[in-house]
């Protein structure tokens, strides 16, 4: 269903109820692969919220004192320790991604081939960094604060479990998002969109639509960043 | 003409968000350099974080430009979400209850 067709159909909350009592396809104007994305990121948001409740739980029920973040994860820089200096870096560098594969979807759309790619590339290389800086936290407070899943110097034993198991989580996403933008760059660039070349595993004719999918997955991950940012690391 | 929706925005509007996510990012780490402390703190965190998420979901992810059939059915289990953040505040209060009658002050 193209712009004009969609102009059409009534909008708003009548939209809502003629949409869903439509005879065909409930998302009017929607790739379903768009929208299996979406409910993807649902079910996702779900896990993701399931593991911080359980987080706020035990952080809630500990009669033990919590170790305070603002502490554990500061940083040493000329002699003086900044406080989650490093994790505001890599929110930054995270969010400044999700800007540049804004700026790629909105080219994307425009079917512009080179500027596409190249800020698909910005957004991968803008991923790798927010990993390659977490591997480094990770490494920081592992080896030389001796965190442990199942102990840790500064508090309740239950920190350490919770933030491998968040972080990691949310690292894995960061990590499976960068290898699919490096793909979605190499197709863009090669011009498969603009040739409908046929995918390699799914023989579909590509299209220029995968990198709005691909932004949608991206700005989640960004999105639960902020979650974990605020509730984790700030609280 | 294409079979599917398009949306064209100017790059402006991006650029904006970038920089309204940057300024709120800069302020929730202001909340803890500057040692906020108490109910004063998690406001404008949960602020702040709200602020972000519904920038990010709203432009960055075009649900504003979205018709209502897919918002609802994105947003309403939501509520869900929220209700069993109610249900387990309630119970890990009550478990830090007694725990601190049974394990704390009983020891």
């Amino acid at each position: 269903m193209n712009n004009r067709a969609l102009g059409k159909l009534p909008k708003g909350w009548g939209g809502l109820t003629y949409d869903w009592s439509s005879d065909q396809r409930v998302f009017k104007g929607m790739p379903w692969n768009k929208a299996m994305m979406w409910i993807f990121l649902l079910s996702d948001t779900f896990i993701f919220c399931s593991v911080l409740i359980s987080y706020m739980t035990v952080r809630v029920s500990t009669a033990v004192s919590w170790p305070d973040p603002s502490v554990v994860f500061g940083l040493e820089v000329f002699g003086t320790s900044v406080p989650l200096l490093l994790i505001a870096i890599m929110t930054f560098v995270l969010i400044s991604s999700s800007g540049t594969m804004a700026i790629a979807v909105k080219y994307g759309y425009e079917k512009n081939r080179k500027l596409c790619a190249i800020f698909l590339l910005l957004t991968a290389i803008g991923g790798a960094t927010f990993v390659g800086m977490q591997a480094f936290e990770w490494t920081k407070l592992i080896v030389h604060e001796g965190i442990r899943p199942w102990a840790n110097p500064f508090g309740a034993e239950q920190f350490g479990a919770f933030f491998f198991m968040i972080t990691g989580f949310h690292g894995t996403h960061v990590s499976i998002g960068v290898i699919f933008l490096l793909i979605m760059a190499r197709k863009t660039w090669r011009g498969d969109f603009d040739r409908g070349r046929k995918g390699f595993f799914t023989n579909v004719t590509s299209n220029y639509r995968a990198i709005e999918i691909m932004g949608l997955y991206w700005h989640f991950v960004d999105l639960v960043w902020v979650l974990i940012f605020a509730f984790f690391y700030l609280w | 003409m294409s079979q599917y929706k398009t949306q064209t925005h100017k790059i402006g509007i991006y650029l904006w968000i970038w920089a309204l996510l940057f300024v709120f990012s800069f302020f929730s780490y202001m909340v803890d350099y500057l040692n906020f402390e108490g109910l004063l703190r998690w406001t404008l965190i949960l602020v702040f974080m709200v602020s972000k998420a519904a920038l990010i979901v709203a432009v960055f992810m075009h649900l504003f430009w979205e018709r209502y059939a897919i918002v609802n059915v994105l947003l309403w289990p939501m509520t869900l979400m929220v209700l069993l953040l109610g249900i387990m505040a309630a119970d890990s209060i009550y478990t830090l209850s007694t725990r601190l009658i049974y394990f704390v002050a009983g020891s």
